[in-house]
C-alpha cells in the first residue's frame, strides 16, 4: 500500500472546516506558548545569539550626516587596527555618491572582535560634501519654499454631481461653500502624529556563513520563505544553494521583510574572507535607517448636524515617508466613517530621513488619528456625549461595519463604565492641579490569509511534525499551529512538534498585514484533516469499521460509538516504516470556511492629565476585538494589549527628534532620559482585552490581529485627554511641553 | 577631601573596581585614611593592562577562563566566549535592561560593565534559574504570557528575581515602580506584573 502521499495534483479530501464552538478540545481554549520557556530562561538563540567557530563580528559606519556627496574614503588606517581582517566599502559609500540621511551604511569592518571592528570603524576617513538638509515634515510652507513637496493625491466625493456642461473645479468650489452653508454646525482644526520608528529590540542584521557554494544565512527576518531568493539574485548564486533560517526574532512590526544591503554584505564578507561574519546594525543605526512609520499633518474643516453627525469633510494633509516615499495615503483620511460629501488632499514632504518601512497597520493609525480627533472635537463643540456622537457617525461607515462597532461600542463602555466616568469636554472635576477624561476610537483592517504550504509527518511511532517555512514573531505562531494539529489529531499540543524557520521548508508568506494566523492554521488544518483520513482507512481495516464512521479524540481513534478503538500510537503502527506524509496548502484568496478577511475594533481610553505639569497618565484602557474564530484566547490577547502599550508610547513619549538645522534624529542612541522613550512597565494602567468573538463573527474563520488592535490606541489617549482638558492637544506624542503648550494657547485666546 | 579625590581618580584609571569602591568607601566615611590609598596605588599601578588578558569569572557557580582586553564589557564575554547569549545586546548605555545579569546578588548591566571589573565576584546569568530545576520567575513568565519576540524577557526575568529577592512580598504597588529599568517593545508589561505577582503569592 502507498502510504506517501506528496501528489499535490491529486483532489485534497476536505470540506475543510473547523469545529462547532462546543465541540473543541484545543482551538478556542488558553495554552501556553510553547517556546515560553526557553525564552523565559535565555536558551532561544536569535539571529544576534549565533556564534559560529572563527565567526568574525562587523560593525558598519553609519553616515553622520543628513545629505552629503561623498568625496573620499580612506580605509587604510582602519585596515590596520589589530584585530581588523576585511574592510568593505558599500556601494552607496563610495566617491562620489549622495547620500540622502543619516545613518546610511557607507563602510563595514569586519574584525575578531566587537572592539577591534569598532576600533577599524572609529579609524575610517571620509571627507563630506555638504548638501541642503530639510526635514521639517510637519511644515508645510517650509517644505514648499525648500521645494520639498509633491502632489499625494486628492478624492473628491460629493452627494450632487457635476452637471455635463459644468466646469468640475468651479462646480466642487460652489458644492462645499453651499454644503459647510448648510451644515448645522462647522469645526476648522489641525491635527497631527509624529514619526516613530519600529525600534525592534533585537536591530536588523544577519550572521552569514558559505559551506562550499552554500551559503546559510541567520537572519532577523519576517519573512524566512520570500528572502533566499533576494540572497540568491543579489549573490548571483542559485536560490537552491541559500538557507535563510530564523528560529526567533526580536521584533519586527514590519521593518524585517528584506535581506537589506547589510544582510547581502554580510554574505559577500563572508565569502571574501572565508569565514562567518556577523553584522548587526547599533542602537543607533537602527533607529535611525531599520524603519520609522511616516507622520502626518492635516488641516481639517468639517461640517456636521446637531447629533454631530458629520455631512461634509474638506482636509489638506501632509507628512514624509522620508527620503523619496509619500505622505498617508488619501484612503485612511477621513477613516472608516466617511461622510457623504469629501474631499481629501494630500501633499508629500521629501525630508532626509531614510525611507519609511510598513509599521504595523501602515496608514491606518495616522488616518484614524487625523479623523477621529475631528469628530471627538465636534462631539466637545455640541457639548455631547462623545460615544453618541460616534455612535452618529456609524451611519458613514463604509466598511459595513456599522452594527458590529455599536455593539463592540457598548461592550467597550460597559467594560470602562463610560456612562459613570463621563463628563462634557472639560467640565470634570479638578483634584489638586489632576483631571480625568475619557475617550474613544475605532478601527478596521483586512487581515486575509496568506499563502502557506504545511507538510505533515505521522511517524509510525506515533510521533507528529509539521514543517512550514514560516516565522514566530512573538505572536504564538508555533502554538497555534500545534493546536490545529492536536486539535485535528485528537492529541494534546505537546503531542506535537511544529518546525518553521527556515527557507528549505515549504513555502509560508511573510508574516506581515497580519496574515499570518489564517495562513497557517489553513494550511495545517488541511494537512492534518486530510492525513487523518488515510489513517483512518488503515485503522478502519484493522478494526473492522467504515473509516466514515471513525473520529480522532482524546489520544485514541475510535468509532463514533465508542464501541472499537485504537491508541493513537497503535493507530500510527499501522504504518509499518513509512512515515505518512501529507502536504497540503492554502492559496490566497481561496479561503472557504476556514478563514476570512476583514475586523472591526473599538477602544477606549481612561486618563488623568496634569494641567500644572502636562504630564498624562492612562488610568484603564480598553480594547475590544473582533479577529473572526480566536484559536489561542491566551497569546491573541496578550498581542492585542502589547499593540494597546505601544499605542501608549506613541501617545505620549515617543517621537524621532530631528535637528532643525542638521536634520539629525537627535534621540536614537538610547532609551534613556533624553532618548527614545518608550513607556515603561510604571508607565502602563490598566488594559482589559475583550476578544469579540460572537458566533456572528467566530463563523468567518480565523483572521489575524496584529495590526488592527494597534490602530486606535493614539486616537482614544488623545481624545481622551481632550475631554480632560476642554482643550485639544493637536499633535501626538502629546508632550508635557505640548500639552502646556495647547493650554496656554487656549488661556491666551480666552 | 582633595586627597581622597586624587584616589579616586587614580583608582577609576586602573579599571581596578574594587580599590575604587574601597577608595568611594573612604570618601564616604569623610575622615582622612592615608593608609589604603597609599597601599593601593602601587598595586593600581601594576593592575594597568593593555591588549588581551585572560581572566577568570565566576559565573553561574563554576569558574571560566576568559580572555577579554579593557575594553571588553561583561556582556561581550559571556556572549561570545562562553555562550551565555541569554542577557542581550539592545543598548550600549543599560537604558533598555536587556543585559541585566546579577553580580554578587545584585542587578547590573553586563554592557556597561567590563569584564575585568567583575573578576572574584559571583555572576549569574538568566541561563541559572533554567534547566532542571527551573525558578518560579520564567515559570511565571511562561502562565502568565509575560513574552512575545522574547527578546527583552531574560533581561525582565532577571531584574524581576532581583526585585523578589530584595524584597519578597513585594506589591503590586512596589513591582510597577521596581522594573523601570527595562523596555519592552511588544508590550508585554501588565503580563509581567501579574507574573511577578504570582511568585510573589507563591502560586507557581
Amino acid at each position: 500500500m502507498v502510504l506517501q502521499d506528496n501528489d499535490q495534483t491529486k483532489e485534497p479530501m476536505g470540506p475543510y472546516q473547523w469545529p462547532a464552538r462546543k465541540d473543541t478540545d484545543v482551538i478556542g481554549k488558553d495554552h501556553d506558548r510553547l517556546d515560553g520557556l526557553v525564552k523565559s530562561t535565555g536558551a532561544a538563540k536569535y539571529t544576534y545569539d549565533v556564534n559560529l567557530k572563527n565567526q568574525l563580528i562587523a560593525v558598519a559606519l553609519g553616515c553622520p550626516h543628513s545629505h552629503v556627496r561623498i568625496k573620499s574614503v580612506d580605509s587604510t588606517a582602519a585596515e590596520k587596527v589589530d584585530g581588523v581582517v576585511h574592510v568593505e566599502v558599500l556601494e552607496q559609500g563610495k566617491e562620489g555618491k549622495e547620500v540622502r540621511w543619516a545613518g546610511e551604511l557607507l563602510v563595514v569592518v569586519a574584525a575578531e572582535s566587537e572592539g577591534a571592528a569598532r576600533e577599524g570603524v572609529a579609524n575610517i576617513k571620509i571627507e563630506y560634501e555638504m548638501l541642503d538638509v530639510f526635514t521639517a515634515d510637519d511644515d508645510l510652507e517650509a517644505a514648499q519654499r525648500a521645494k520639498r513637496t509633491t502632489k499625494g493625491g486628492n478624492r473628491i466625493e460629493t452627494e450632487q454631481e457635476p452637471g455635463d456642461d459644468d466646469d468640475e473645479d468651479e462646480f466642487y468650489e460652489k458644492e462645499f461653500v453651499r454644503l459647510f452653508k448648510d451644515a448645522e454646525i462647522v469645526h476648522e482644526g489641525e491635527y497631527g502624529i509624529d514619526a516613530i520608528t519600529h525600534c525592534c529590540l533585537e536591530p536588523h542584521g544577519a550572521t552569514a556563513v558559505w559551506e562550499g557554494d552554500k551559503l546559510v544565512v541567520y537572519l532577523s527576518t519576517q519573512n524566512v520563505s520570500g528572502t533566499d531568493d533576494q540572497f540568491a539574485g543579489a549573490l548571483g548564486v542559485t536560490a537552491n544553494d541559500v538557507e535563510v533560517r530564523c528560529d526567533y526574532i526580536g521584533g519586527g512590526f514590519g521593518s524585517k521583510f528584506a535581506p537589506d544591503y547589510w544582510g547581502i554584505a554580510a554574505a559577500r564578507i563572508a565569502k571574501k574572507t572565508g569565514r562567518p561574519v556577523r553584522l548587526m546594525l547599533d542602537r543607533d543605526q537602527e533607529l535611525r535607517i531599520g524603519g520609522s512609520r511616516p507622520s502626518g499633518y492635516v488641516k481639517v474643516k468639517v461640517g456636521a448636524d446637531k447629533t454631530g453627525k458629520l455631512s461634509v469633510w474638506d482636509s489638506h494633509h501632509w507628512g514624509t515617508g522620508g527620503s523619496g516615499r509619500g505622505a498617508v495615503s488619501i484612503g485612511v483620511v477621513p477613516y472608516v466613517m466617511v461622510p457623504p460629501n469629501r474631499r481629501s488632499i494630500a501633499t508629500n514632504i521629501n525630508t532626509n530621513n531614510a525611507p519609511v518601512r510598513a509599521w504595523r497597520a501602515p496608514n491606518h493609525p495616522q488616518g484614524c488619528a487625523l479623523s477621529q480627533t475631528v469628530i471627538d472635537d465636534v462631539a466637545g463643540k455640541l457639548g455631547k456625549d462623545s460615544y453618541d456622537v460616534f455612535m452618529a457617525n456609524l451611519a458613514n461607515c463604509t466598511n459595513g461595519k456599522a452594527e458590529v462597532y455599536a455593539d463592540q461600542m457598548k461592550v467597550a463602555a460597559r467594560l470602562m463604565d463610560w456612562k459613570a466616568k463621563w463628563h462634557p469636554h472639560g467640565k470634570g472635576a479638578v483634584k489638586g492641579s489632576v483631571v480625568e477624561g475619557l475617550g474613544m476610537g475605532l478601527h478596521t483592517w483586512g487581515g486575509a490569509a496568506h499563502p502557506s504550504t504545511c507538510t505533515l509527518k505521522i511517524h509510525p511511532d506515533g510521533s507528529v511534525e509539521s514543517f512550514l517555512g514560516s516565522q514566530d514573531l512573538g505572536s504564538g505562531t508555533r502554538t497555534v499551529c500545534a493546536q490545529v494539529l492536536a486539535e485535528t489529531l485528537g492529541l494534546k499540543v505537546t503531542d506535537v512538534t511544529v518546525n518553521l524557520g527556515s527557507s528549505k521548508y515549504p513555502i509560508s508568506g511573510p508574516s506581515g498585514g497580519s496574515t499570518t494566523v489564517g495562513g497557517v492554521s489553513q494550511s495545517h488544518r488541511r494537512s492534518a484533516q486530510d492525513g487523518l483520513q488515510k489513517l483512518f482507512v488503515l485503522v478502519a481495516a484493522k478494526l473492522g469499521a467504515k473509516a466514515s464512521d471513525l473520529i480522532a479524540a482524546g489520544g485514541r481513534i475510535q468509532t463514533t460509538d465508542g464501541n472499537k478503538s485504537l491508541s493513537w500510537k497503535q493507530a500510527c503502527g499501522l504504518l509499518g516504516v513509512t512515515p505518512l506524509e501529507t502536504t497540503r496548502s492554502h492559496e490566497r484568496g481561496k479561503d472557504g470556511a476556514l478563514s476570512s478577511s476583514g475586523v472591526a475594533g473599538v477602544q477606549m481610553a481612561h486618563v488623568s492629565v496634569d494641567k500644572d505639569t502636562g504630564v498624562i497618565r492612562v488610568n484603564k484602557f480598553v480594547a475590544v476585538q473582533d479577529q473572526g474564530l480566536v484559536i489561542n484566547p491566551k497569546t491573541c490577547k496578550s498581542q492585542i494589549s502589547g499593540a494597546v502599550i505601544m499605542g501608549i508610547a506613541a501617545s505620549i513619549y515617543e517621537q524621532r527628534v530631528n535637528d532643525p538645522r542638521t536634520g539629525l534624529f537627535l534621540n536614537s542612541g538610547s532609551f534613556d532620559r533624553d532618548g527614545y522613550g518608550l513607556a515603561r512597565l510604571g508607565d502602563v494602567g490598566d488594559i482589559v482585552v475583550e476578544l469579540y468573538e460572537p458566533e456572528s463573527e467566530r463563523s468567518r474563520g480565523v483572521i489575524g490581529n496584529g495590526e488592527p488592535p494597534a490602530i486606535s490606541p493614539k486616537t482614544a489617549i488623545s481624545n481622551a485627554v481632550a475631554n480632560a482638558l476642554g482643550v485639544r492637544v493637536p499633535v501626538v506624542p502629546m508632550t508635557p511641553k505640548r500639552v502646556l503648550d495647547a493650554l496656554a494657547k487656549a488661556a491666551g485666546k480666552a | 577631601m582633595t586627597k581622597s579625590n586624587e584616589y579616586t581618580d587614580s583608582s577609576r584609571a586602573t579599571v581596578n573596581r574594587r580599590s575604587f569602591l574601597k577608595g568611594s568607601g573612604a570618601v564616604a566615611a569623610a575622615t582622612a585614611l592615608h593608609s589604603p590609598a597609599v597601599e593601593a596605588e602601587p598595586q593600581a599601578a601594576a593592575n594597568v593592562v593593555s591588549g588581551a588578558t585572560t581572566i577568570t569569572l565566576n559565573v553561574n557557580g563554576g569558574d571560566h577562563k576568559v580572555t577579554v582586553e579593557p575594553r571588553t564589557t561583561l556582556l561581550e564575554a559571556l556572549r561570545s566566549q562562553l555562550e551565555l547569549t541569554g542577557a542581550k545586546p539592545v543598548s550600549s548605555d543599560g537604558s533598555s535592561g536587556a543585559s541585566t545579569v546579577l553580580v554578587d546578588g545584585k542587578p547590573v548591566m553586563a554592557s556597561t560593565t567590563l569584564a575585568m571589573a567583575v573578576t572574584g565576584k559571583n555572576i549569574e546569568t538568566v541561563e541559572s534559574l533554567g534547566g532542571e530545576d527551573t525558578d518560579a520567575v520564567p515559570r511565571a513568565f511562561v502562565k502568565h504570557d509575560a513574552q512575545q519576540c522574547g527578546f527583552c524577557t531574560p533581561g525582565f526575568v532577571v531584574a524581576v528575581r532581583a526585585l523578589l529577592n530584595k524584597n519578597p512580598d513585594a506589591t503590586e504597588s512596589q513591582i510597577r515602580q521596581g522594573l523601570n529599568g527595562n523596555i519592552c517593545r511588544c508590550g508585554t508589561y501588565n503580563n509581567i506584573i501579574k507574573a511577578a505577582l504570582d511568585v510573589v503569592k507563591g502560586g507557581v
